[in-house]
């Protein structure tokens, strides 16, 4: 798995992260402050959540005043999308699975 | 079909498993066996056969392309706007069996790609379906 994939894969892990990624993608551009009221955590935990997110390119974030506005960065799914990458690693545990039940099998 | 909407790509797993063919094939052709390692299924090894393969996640629907026992066995594998083909190749070697599996096909169009993120990792995203639904 490419390094991309893996803070992709790592970012999206965390469900408290994982909402705060869907949020923006449902309703667009927030603030930290308007973020925190729904995560149930609190605003430098939220915060910390979107650097992880923004360093996985699944955030960005504006600047307007003293305040920071982030939105999501749906076209950073492109990785997941590609089948081939889910697929070989399905392949693999099935390939997994197969020499287990090969071992168990009667003559 | 439009060439410049489809991109057909595949996937290669090889691996030597310690046992002769014949036994890697009853595995990869009897239901019972199928069910253990890969998922449920109708699986019947004659050619033209159709059948689904059955997981919580959802079905793949199947058909039996090719049958030669204790070397190929070949079937179309569509989920989730994936139309593909799976392929196994047995050959003996001197530590048992050389077990090819290739996949190969297309997705239509980039919606249906995005389908795909949710194929292999539902459980990690619960929710990214309908978040790519909303978000166009």
């Amino acid at each position: 798995m490419s390094n991309a994939q893996d803070a992709l894969f790592r970012a999206l892990s965390d469900p408290t992260r994982r909402g705060i990624f869907e949020r923006l993608c449902r309703q667009g551009e927030k603030t930290v402050g308007a973020l925190t009221t729904h995560a149930g955590v609190s605003q430098p935990v939220v915060s910390k959540h979107l650097a992880v997110l923004k360093n996985a390119g699944l955030v960005r974030d504006r600047h307007e005043g003293r305040q920071t506005h982030y939105s999501a960065e749906i076209r950073a799914l492109a990785p997941l999308a590609d089948w081939t990458t889910e697929m070989a690693g399905f392949w693999e545990s099935r390939f997994d699975a197969l020499e287990d039940l090969l071992k168990r099998m009667d003559q | 079909m439009n060439d410049t909407a489809t991109e057909i790509r595949s996937v290669i797993v090889e691996r030597e498993i310690a046992f002769p063919p014949e036994r890697i094939w009853r595995a990869l052709t009897q239901p019972h066996l199928i069910q253990e390692w890969l998922m449920k299924n109708d699986f019947k090894p004659v050619r033209d056969h159709s059948f689904k393969l059955t997981a919580e996640w959802g079905s793949v629907d199947c058909r039996v392309l090719e049958i030669e026992p204790n070397r190929t066995l070949a079937y179309t594998w569509d989920a989730y706007g994936l139309e593909s083909t799976v392929t196994w190749t047995l050959t003996p070697v001197k530590s048992g069996t050389h077990l090819r599996m290739e996949q190969a096909g297309f997705r239509p169009d980039q919606e249906q790609a995005y389908q795909g993120a949710k194929f292999g990792w539902q459980r990690f995203f619960e929710n990214l379906e309908q978040v790519l639904a909303r978000a166009d």
